[in-house]
């Protein structure tokens, strides 16, 4: 038969009904993956782009040469961190069921990206978050409650009810607005960190996108820029399989990792076990070091899964097998923490049930002080006038003259 | 004070604000080594430095992604889009970054960023670098457009917008950069040292974002107008020797509703004219405010003269532009009716 072109359509290995497969995944055993100097040339370290760093074997110990060598009380923190996170995130969701807030994005499954990362940088490193890395908000220790009001939109909103729930921002935490277009804060980051460049400080500029979302342009903008000027930052890639409905074969991920666009446009690019604590921190600092040393930017693919739903509108069932995280190779990153550090013998089921119970109560506190404030539907709301500040730094003319007419519509 | 043309009086305002604050940038495809294409840029590498002045690569929506980040940080960006027609790539980070960034974080962030770009036609410059968008901008929410029409109004302008906390969109009627441009093509080209408004002063000033300016003051109609359409007017009404009275918009957000609406309730008579196509026009919005604003007071029905509504043709652009014949005609309708 003649050879001809044909089009390849990407199809996800298993979809509902049918058994999970995860054969596409390629890891590499913990601790058989070199970790080469900070100051490393890039064409000397492309199979870090290949290959997937693990710290933590399936016997819940840390090996290799990524292993950071934390603290136990780090690694406690850690798994405190990443707990708080998922309780929080289990809450929220029942209150969007509840009709209290209208809507709600979960990060089940990985926790560990942002809380490791959170915990492996510099409190002045500015972050540029996407919507699923509420773990830097822990972190970086915001009040559950100032979250939740967000959440409300109420009158304590940090947003003043103009962003959708979960598009957070804090300025003195430096953790950048989340603008709910994709990928448009990596370019930012990008220049946020020539700036720092140019001002000579050392402070890095940190981002994440989804692995559906370096489709976007902006991927390529920033990559490119990152790469030219060699910016200090670090640019991450969670890849959780899924874009809403789109598993990753359509941005890209079947041919190459993603993590190889790295060193195509130049720069480090490094695979990581995302659900693994102890190699997401590794990574993380050695490209932060990397980053402040001059050496350039990084790009790291985190290789997790999305646990839940893509937001509390959406429904996996129609697309993916049920039982697709059970099965997911590189299980659940709070679990493989806590195993470790039972293993270590410095945790135990006991005090993990009390750890459990303790941030339950917080954030139930939390909630009935954030309730207090309003909720979209109930309470206090805030002054309608709110609506046309902030869109300049002074409010021009036709702006007013708005206000005004709102306020008669309303009879004020 | 001296003779600048607009590249010249652009540059300056650069350097002044170079050299009067670290923490401004330019950034731009060919501004750095070379100094621009149109060489509004030309020495400021050499002056500040390539960290001060950096040459990009081609990606419109990078440079302006990364302006943002670096005004976030507390710098100053001046990003070059280097034709108008060159600026779509970058209209989201533009639209739905920074016009947003202050409201959507409630004030906490902003990017004091001023994107310079060259528009409009009668350079040949065909269906690629003839176009003049600024229409598109003044319908998002939150940031602010302004287009010069001389040497010092340029300067002053210019200055203004970097000081500016707010973005700002810059358009430059490159059809002005070396001397103002009746519409008339056979003429020999006229220097901006003809031209009072080609007298700059050497060192810091400002024009004000949000004021129009009266260029001619007349009683029999008002002329509202912007960019190369400034002087097409002044022909236009010469020509037909009608005692016109017109007005440099110069600032389209915020819009100085006083002084246009003042100035027709005293004629009663308005002619709006602009390079970019007519249909949802800039000219639309001026029209609308107008009669809202000043409808008993008018004797006439507001005339519009626009770019027809085209992509703008590289063969015919004389039959294209809104040159003084077009103009003139459109003067004598809204003189003539009622």
């Amino acid at each position: 038969m003649a050879r001809r072109s044909r089009l390849h359509i990407p199809r996800h290995h298993s979809r509902p009904g049918e058994e999970p497969d995860f054969s596409y995944l390629e890891t590499s055993p913990a601790g058989a993956v070199p970790r080469p100097d900070v100051n490393a040339r890039v064409r000397d370290i492309g199979h870090l782009s290949i290959d997937l760093v693990r710290v933590l074997d399936d016997s819940h110990v840390a090996v290799g040469p990524w292993n950071p060598h934390l603290e136990v009380q780090d690694l406690q923190i850690g798994l405190r961190h990443m707990l708080l996170t998922r309780i929080f995130d289990e809450r929220m969701q029942r209150a969007q069921r509840q009709g209290k807030t209208s809507f709600y994005m979960r990060c089940l499954g990985e926790e560990a990206v942002s809380v490791a990362q959170g915990m492996a940088l510099r409190p002045k490193d500015m972050l540029f978050p996407a919507y699923r890395n509420q773990g830097l908000y822990v972190v970086r220790g915001r009040p559950l409650v100032d979250l939740m009001c967000q959440l409300l939109s109420n009158t304590r909103d940090m947003c003043k009810g103009r962003q959708l729930p979960v598009m957070y921002h804090w300025a003195e935490g430096r953790i950048f607005s989340i603008s709910g277009n994709l990928t448009t804060q990596f370019p930012q980051a990008v220049g946020w960190a020539m700036a720092a460049a140019i001002k000579g400080e050392d402070d890095i500029a940190v981002s994440w996108i989804g692995e559906g979302s370096s489709a976007e342009a902006d991927f390529h903008h920033a990559m490119l820029f990152a790469s030219v000027y060699m910016a200090p930052v670090i640019l991450n890639i969670v890849n959780n399989q899924w874009a809403i409905s789109t598993f990753q074969g359509f941005a890209g991920g079947e041919q190459r990792s993603f993590a190889a666009r790295g060193p195509g446009y130049g720069m480090a690019g490094i695979r990581v076990d995302g659900n693994d604590f102890l190699a997401v921190h590794a990574v993380t600092q050695w490209a932060a070091e990397r980053a402040r040393t001059g050496a350039g930017p990084t790009l790291i693919e985190h290789v997790t899964y999305r646990g839940a739903a893509h937001s509390t509108s959406d429904d996996p069932a129609r697309y993916r097998p049920k039982d697709d995280y059970e099965k997911w190779p590189l299980g659940d990153p709070v679990l493989r923490l806590k195993n470790h550090l039972i293993a270590l013998g410095e945790w135990s089921e006991e005090r993990h049930a009390a750890l459990a119970q303790e941030l339950e109560a917080h954030v139930i506190e939390s909630w009935k002080e954030a309730v207090q404030y309003g909720t979209l539907t109930d309470g206090p709301r805030l002054n309608r006038d709110l609506m046309f500040q902030d869109v300049f730094k002074e409010m021009p003319e036709h702006l007013r003259k708005q206000r005004e007419q709102l306020r008669t519509e309303q009879g004020v | 004070m001296a003779q600048m043309n607009m590249i010249q009086a652009l540059n300056s305002a650069m350097d002044i604000m170079l050299a009067r604050d670290p923490n401004v940038v330019v950034l731009g495809e060919d501004v750095g080594y070379f100094g621009g294409v149109f060489r509004v840029t030309d020495g400021l590498q050499r002056k500040y430095g390539e960290h001060r002045v950096l040459d990009t690569p081609i990606a419109e929506g990078a440079i302006v992604g990364a302006a943002i980040g670096m005004g976030v940080n507390g710098l100053r960006p001046v990003a070059e889009v280097q034709f108008a027609d060159y600026i779509y790539p970058a209209c989201d980070q533009i639209f739905s970054e920074l016009a947003r960034l202050r409201y959507r974080s409630a004030g906490d962030f902003w990017a004091p960023v001023t994107i310079r770009t060259p528009c409009g036609g009668g350079i040949r410059g065909g269906q690629t670098h003839s176009q003049s968008p600024e229409g598109i901008f003044t319908h998002v929410c939150g940031i602010k457009v302004v287009m010069p029409s001389t040497p010092y109004d340029a300067k002053g302008l210019l200055i203004a917008s970097i000081e500016d906390d707010d973005p700002v969109v810059f358009f430059e009627p490159k059809r002005l950069y070396n001397g103002p441009f009746d519409g008339d093509a056979n003429k020999p080209a006229v220097p901006w040292s003809t031209h009072p408004k080609g007298e700059v002063p050497d060192g810091y000033y400002t024009v004000p974002i949000g004021k129009a300016e009266i260029v001619r003051k007349g009683t029999a109609v008002t002329m509202v107008a912007y960019g190369t359409m400034i002087y097409v007017c002044e022909a236009a009404a010469k020509a037909l020797g009608i005692d016109a009275e017109i007005i440099d918009v110069r600032s389209m957000v915020p819009l100085d509703t006083d002084t246009i609406c003042t100035s027709v309730r005293k004629t009663g008579r308005c002619l709006i004219a602009h390079e970019a196509t007519r249909f949802s026009g800039f000219g639309a919005e001026l029209s609308a405010t107008i009669q809202e604003e000043c409808f008993w007071d008018l004797e006439a029905p507001i005339g519009r003269v626009a770019g027809w509504d085209t992509p703008y043709p590289h063969a015919f652009e004389w039959e294209y532009f809104p040159g003084p014949l077009r103009v003139a005609a459109a003067l004598k309708a809204v003189m003539e009716a009622a």
